[in-house]
């Protein structure tokens, strides 16, 4: 196995790129620069935290119960982001905890029971790190677009109600729209895989030794699992969502034009 | 007075500051063209939206024909009571298309009468992208869509106004059309002169409430 000694000068170079994209910004006027200031400083401190608490994790003595209130705290995170990323989408907290909480639990169902990986402390977090965070970006994206389509096609909405069509078959296209949008991301990046790029857990798993035929099926059986989880996660999302923007008597509710701070 | 179509008692719409209607009580006649007048901001609108549940007042009662509408179910009291809306919307695909989202079901025979009734000929636009319809002629189709629910009352909120002159007598001939098949006509305007020409009855609002509601004498009889 090869070494990993990256060191703190070699960590602080791997910001070229960073600093390059920082000169652009402000040559551009694009306001970023704050933002990748702190999105660097904060993955720094996560994953400083994160790598301390998986080193107690994977220890062989500690209970698999700390790895499953991981996978908990992952799944309230990405509501939790999904609410402040679209306010707008009414319910939308426990709604991206449901869609999120339900594939995580099915995707890791499926990674395990399919003998992909055991069940160890070492494994359980960050195959449910990686449907989840696929997942919530979909989700993120799915909230958004639902509450600015929502808002800016309201008449589109109510002309369809004026004919007598329920609020879920009025905002049919929208969500239609909304949801190849969401989706169409992860489709292109299972699409590109092996030739754009080779993801991950192949590349982890080759490194570490393993063959690399065995180690491209196990990233594939991820990587559809990923594929599955971000269209249920995604569609449970709008449809559910849709619900929520009409009234029982089949009025839509004010919307608020998405203000998303991406 | 005729026989009521909607009577409106005590109807508050909340908004945002200001009631949008406030304790707005009043009666509209089952027939002819009832015209809803008043500056921006005056409340038709929100009267009109009341009409067909697209709004609920915070309190007070809507009847349509003697009967509480929120006691009415909400997506076949929309089929009967009929609404175009100020800007045409129509949606993507033919004039077609756009009739049988009104209506799943419908023949070419009876899309074509819905066109017919529109003043739209079904051989050019039956099958014609409803994108490229001028402003005219995409409202006569929004006309012909509503009318494909089989309604019995149409609600009309400013349909002229985004209309050139030839287009707003074209539509404004349908709707005196309408209301003389028996078909009564509730239409939201601020233009004086096509109240002129087209009221039966006006209901005039201003700050969300009614200053006044007469019939207008046309001298007929």
């Amino acid at each position: 196995m090869g070494r990993t000694d990256i060191g703190v000068a070699g960590l602080a170079l791997s910001l070229t790129l960073v600093a390059i994209a920082i000169v652009i910004s402000r040559r551009e006027q694009l306001r970023l620069e704050r933002d990748m200031v702190v999105s660097v400083a904060r993955s720094l401190v996560q994953l400083l935290i994160v790598a301390a608490a998986l080193e107690l994790i994977v220890k062989d003595s500690t209970p698999l119960f700390w790895s499953w209130l991981w996978v908990a705290a992952i799944v309230v995170f990405a509501a939790v982001t999904t609410r402040r990323r679209a306010p707008q989408l009414p319910g939308v907290l426990a709604i991206a905890l449901f869609a999120n909480g339900i594939t995580a639990l099915a995707g890791l169902g499926l990674a395990f029971g399919l003998g992909i990986f055991p069940v160890e402390g070492r494994t359980v977090v960050p195959v449910a790190g990686m449907i989840t965070g696929n997942s919530m970006k979909s989700c993120v994206v799915v909230a958004q677009m639902l509450a600015s389509l929502v808002a800016e096609r309201r008449p589109d909405i109510e002309a369809r109600l004026a004919l007598g069509l329920r609020g879920v078959d009025a905002a049919r296209p929208i969500v239609r729209q909304a949801l190849r949008v969401a989706i169409s991301p992860q489709i292109e990046n299972t699409k590109a895989l092996g030739i754009v790029f080779l993801p991950g857990a192949m590349t982890g798993l080759i490194l570490a030794g393993v063959k690399p035929v065995d180690a491209v099926l196990v990233q594939l059986a991820l990587m559809w699992i990923i594929l599955g989880a971000v269209v249920v996660t995604t569609a449970a999302t709008a449809l559910i969502g849709t619900r929520r923007l009409f009234t029982t008597d089949e009025r839509l509710i004010p919307v608020a034009r998405s203000t998303a701070d991406e | 007075m005729p026989d009521t179509l909607f009577a409106f008692q005590d109807v508050t719409v909340a908004g945002a500051g200001r009631p949008r209607l406030d304790a707005v009580s009043v009666a509209i006649p089952a027939s002819g063209i009832t015209a809803v007048a008043g500056p921006s901001g005056a409340g038709k609108s929100t009267l009109l939206r009341c009409c067909n549940r697209l709004e609920a007042p915070a309190s007070g009662v809507v009847r349509y024909r003697g009967e509480d509408i929120a006691a009415r179910e909400p997506l076949a009291h929309r089929r009967e009571v009929g609404m175009v809306f100020q800007a045409p919307v129509v949606f993507p695909g033919t004039v077609a298309d756009n009739l049988l989202v009104a209506d799943p079901g419908a023949s070419r025979e009876r899309m074509a009468a819905v066109l017919l009734r529109a003043a739209l000929d079904p051989q050019t636009y039956l099958d014609r992208d409803a994108a490229t319809l001028s402003g005219g002629e995409a409202q006569r189709a929004c006309l012909a869509r509503t009318l494909a629910t089989g309604p019995r009352v149409l609600l009309a909120d400013e349909p002229t106004s985004a209309l050139d002159e030839a287009a707003t007598a074209e539509l404004e001939q349908l709707m005196r059309k309408l209301a003389d098949e028996g078909f009564p006509v509730l239409l939201v305007t601020h233009d004086e002169g096509q109240l002129a020409r087209l009221a039966d009855h006006v209901v005039r609002l201003a700050g969300g409430h009614v200053v006044d509601s007469e019939e207008v004498w046309r001298g007929t009889d």
